[in-house]
Order: structure tokens, then C-alpha cells, then sequence
């Protein structure tokens, strides 16, 4: 019964808050400087740990393909095709999302968590500043902004990263490869992940940033508030997974 | 002038304020005093608006705080200053772009005339050689002044302290006083500190309230502290042996 109430009182806190994010801000310019600074800060950053990923998961799925589809009835430009449509459907937008709450999830919840117990919330709140919305705005809007372009991304290395065993291992030709990546392609695939993943930065940002924004206490708050975040993100990510593939794709 | 009328405040069902009313004149600095869990930073945050009293009144000159809508409060807080215990400064911003906040968030000034009015305050604490300096880069004494630079950038009628001199030496905490002491004089401003620093007491002090458990106790100045015949006050300011023997000689 007390985790329900308590369910119930985050929901309706959260919900609070965003309310304060989304409300007037006071200065637009101000607002603009700061979304170019979360933008490198959250994004451009998060490119090299998108890379690697992304290579080595994309060479990885060629590979078990290759294994997988041993048989004289199954074409080997199949590869190719299972290769793509892995990377576009799911992995580089949900599973780089939940890699994305560790890493931009963590930062956000602790960075704000930081500036709640050291009273640099408080000091904003006393200067008349909408803290939340001067706070967590520009985090939203550069994740919605930047973190599906983040996706495009993993889409073009993973693919290349299959393309790259392709060329190394001779599990299959580089030409059957690249016919594979061309074969029934659906371009509407690229933009269902793309959504997916303007959905899944804002789920991760503002849920983050609520529980930097209510930690209280000590540093050990902050620790907690911090993987909390990325729990629920996490948990978050895979129900909207669900509820967008259904709605899209059904 | 700030008045507090009838104040209580409590916390899960724990009295922390009860009945206390207190007026702080304009151009003087006022000490709030008590031991540690005395009430008097949740006094000082109830008048600042950092908590809502549970019941009572807080005016601002004539304007009734309590009684102020949210916008009404927001133009309200525009006139205050404050300066936390540990600053407050944030943390991603350099200490010209810590005091410059306020100004690009509140004015309409040209970035110019920003930028004068950031060298007058960063001048006026000394602190003109360290714009470019994150807080993390500063002492303790640099982050209380320029805390202070960045509370006064505005113009403010009403400054709050919260133990301004907590973690400083005891010459670096007198600096400290006498400037935010030269400060109210200068711009007429009603200054309220929260302290338990006697050196501060004795220094700057014209009204000084003491608060024991949520309570006000005694009221005075710091002539009529040191002749006071309040046991529990007497307990707090002559605390150690040898201030009682000062005391007796008294």
C-alpha cells in the first residue's frame, strides 16, 4: 500500500515539475547559450562511447548471422539485411537509450542533486529564477534535440561495423553485404527509431532531473538519487519501447 | 524594514518556530543568534520565503508577503539578496558570469552596461582580479565575497545571510562583516544575518534577536547584550570559562 502511495506521490511530483520546466522562461537568449552548452555537453561527448559501441555490436551481430544462417536456402546478403534491420529497429535506439541513461542519466541526477544539497537551487529560487525551467529545460530540449542524431549515427557504424567483418573474416562478400543493407528497405524504419529516440532522451532527462532535482540530504543522497535514475529511465525506456512499437508498427 | 508577525513553523508534526515576532530595520545590519538547532535558519528561510510558515504573516516594507501570489513574490525576490553558507555559487560558471547571472536574467541593459555594473561589484569585494576563476578555484573567504558580489548586483532592498562567516578564520570573518556591514549602510539596504559568531555580535551587530528552542527569547542591541539578564542568552554568549570571567568583570 505505501509503495503505491508512494508511486502515485513521484508521479504527481514529476508531473509537478515538469509543469515548472515547461512554464515561460524568462529569457530566451539565455535559454538558447545554455542548449548549445548541454548539447556538448550531453551529446557531442557521448559520441566516441556511440562509436565503440556501436562498431563492435554491429561486427559482433554480422558475425553471429554469419554463424546462424549456415544453410545453402538462405541467401548471404541476409547478413547484411538482419544486420540493419537489428541496428534500425532496436539497437540504436533503445539499447544505446539505456546505455545513454547510465552515462547522460547519472551526470544529469548528480550534477543537479549537487547544486539541490549545496543550496544552489535555493539561491537561483531566491533570485527569482525558475530553477527548474532554467535547469532542466536546455538539458530536454538538447537530448530531444541531439540524441536522435546520436542514433543516425549508430546506425551508419554498426552497419559499418558489419561491413568491416565482412572485409576482414569473409563470412560474406563485401558486395553480398552491402545487398543485403539495400534489400527491402523500409525507410519509415529510420524514422519509428528516431521518434523512439527524441521519446526515450526526454524520459531520460526529466526523469533524471527529478530525482536530482528532490535529492536531499548528503552526498550519499545524491549516490542514491543517481542510480535511481537510471533504474527508472532504464524501466521507463523499455515500457515506452513497447508501447511506441505497438502503436507504430501494428 | 522586513516584519515577521505570529510566526510558526513546524516539520512532520515537530514545532520548530512557535510565535515569534521580530522587525528588522532598513540600513542596519540585524543578527538573528541561537545555538545550532535553535530554529534560526528555518526563521531566516520562513522570512526569505524558502519555507512557507504554517501560520503568521511576513511583510516586505508594506507589501504582506504571505498574502502575494507566486508571480507578485517572484518581483518581490527580485529585490532580495542573498548569501549562503557555503555560497552558493554555481558551479559550472566562472564568478564574473556567477554575478552577471542576475543581471542578464532580470535587465534589459546593454551587455556593456552588464558588464560595467559586474566590474563595480567584483571591485567593490575585491575580488576584480578573480572574474575568470571557477568557485572551485577560490578560498573560502573568496567564495563568501563573491557571494556577496553577486547578492548586491542588483541593487537589492533586503539581504539575507546565512552564517556568512562559517568555515573562516576569524580575521577573514571580521572582512567579511565589516563589508556586508559597509554595504547596508551604503545602500540602505535591510540586511538580516543569521550567525552564532560572537566576534560577529560584538562587530556588526545593531539589533540582535536570540532564538532558543523556536522561540524569541531576547532582543537587543550589542551594548545591551553584554549587561543582558537572561540566563539561557548569557549561557550562549559568554559560553566558554574565560568569557564567563569576562562576564564577572563586566
Amino acid at each position: 500500500m505505501k509503495f503505491i502511495s508512494n508511486f502515485f506521490g513521484a508521479i504527481g511530483r514529476y508531473v509537478q515539475l515538469m509543469g515548472k520546466v515547461f512554464s515561460r522562461p524568462e529569457k530566451f537568449g539565455l535559454y538558447y547559450r545554455r542548449v548549445l552548452v548541454e548539447i556538448e555537453a550531453l551529446g557531442i561527448n557521448s559520441i566516441p562511447l556511440v562509436a565503440i559501441i556501436s562498431v563492435f555490436i554491429g561486427a559482433v551481430i554480422a558475425l553471429q548471422m554469419a554463424m546462424s544462417l549456415e544453410s545453402p536456402f538462405i541467401p548471404k546478403y541476409m547478413i547484411g539485411y538482419a544486420t540493419r534491420e537489428t541496428m534500425i529497429l532496436e539497437f540504436s535506439s533503445t539499447v544505446i537509450a539505456i546505455i545513454l541513461a547510465g552515462k547522460v542519466g547519472s551526470n544529469i541526477a548528480s550534477e543537479i542533486g549537487t547544486m539541490r544539497i549545496t543550496e544552489q537551487i535555493d539561491a537561483l529560487e531566491i533570485m527569482g529564477v525558475n530553477s527548474a525551467s532554467y535547469l532542466i529545460l536546455p538539458k530536454v530540449i538538447a537530448t530531444v534535440l541531439f540524441f536522435p542524431l546520436l542514433a543516425l549515427f549508430s546506425m551508419m557504424i554498426g552497419t559499418m561495423g558489419g561491413y568491416l567483418i565482412a572485409i576482414f573474416t569473409g563470412v560474406v562478400l563485401p558486395s553480398e553485404y552491402i545487398e543485403g543493407l539495400h534489400y527491402c528497405f523500409v525507410p519509415f524504419f529510420i524514422s519509428y527509431s528516431l521518434i523512439k529516440m527524441a521519446v526515450f532522451a526526454f524520459l531520460i532527462t526529466s526523469i533524471s532531473a527529478f530525482y536530482g532535482y528532490y535529492a536531499a540530504g548528503n552526498s550519499l543522497e545524491v549516490g542514491r538519487a543517481s542510480t535511481r535514475a537510471v533504474v527508472t529511465s532504464s524501466i521507463a525506456i523499455m515500457i515506452f519501447n513497447l508501447i511506441l512499437t505497438q502503436l507504430m508498427l501494428t | 524594514m522586513i516584519k515577521g508577525e505570529h510566526i510558526y513553523k513546524s516539520f512532520d508534526g515537530r514545532t520548530i518556530l512557535e510565535d515569534i515576532s521580530v522587525q528588522f530595520e532598513s540600513g542596519k545590519t540585524n543578527l538573528i543568534i541561537g545555538r545550532s538547532g535553535s530554529g534560526k535558519t528555518v526563521l531566516l528561510k520562513t522570512l526569505v520565503g524558502l519555507h512557507e510558515p504554517d501560520s503568521g504573516d511576513i511583510f516586505y516594507d508594506d507589501k504582506c508577503y504571505t498574502a502575494l501570489s507566486f508571480a507578485e513574490r517572484k518581483l518581490v525576490r527580485r529585490e532580495v539578496g542573498m548569501i549562503f553558507q557555503g555560497g552558493a555559487l554555481l558551479d559550472s560558471s566562472t564568478v564574473y558570469d556567477n554575478v552577471r547571472l542576475p543581471l542578464d536574467m532580470f535587465t534589459n541593459r546593454t551587455s556593456a552596461e552588464k558588464d560595467k555594473r559586474v566590474r563595480e561589484c567584483l571591485e567593490r569585494v575585491e575580488l576584480s582580479h578573480a572574474g575568470h576563476l571557477y568557485p572551485s578555484e577560490l578560498s573560502g573567504g573568496m567564495i563568501k565575497r563573491a557571494a556577496i558580489a553577486r547578492a548586491i548586483v542588483l541593487n537589492p532592498k533586503y539581504l539575507f545571510c546565512d552564517e556568512p562567516n562559517s568555515g573562516l578564520d576569524p580575521q577573514t570573518s571580521i572582512v567579511i562583516d565589516n563589508l556586508i556591514h559597509d554595504i547596508t549602510v551604503e545602500y540602505n539596504i535591510t540586511t538580516i544575518i543569521n550567525t552564532h559568531d560572537m566576534n560577529s555580535v560584538m562587530e556588526i551587530g545593531e539589533k540582535i534577536v536570540y532564538i532558543h528552542q523556536g522561540k524569541k527569547w531576547w532582543e537587543g542591541t550589542k551594548e545591551e547584550i553584554l549587561h543582558a539578564d537572561n540566563k539561557e542568552l548569557n549561557d550562549f554568549v559568554f559560553a566558554s570559562a574565560m568569557a564567563k570571567r569576562a562576564k564577572q568583570v563586566l
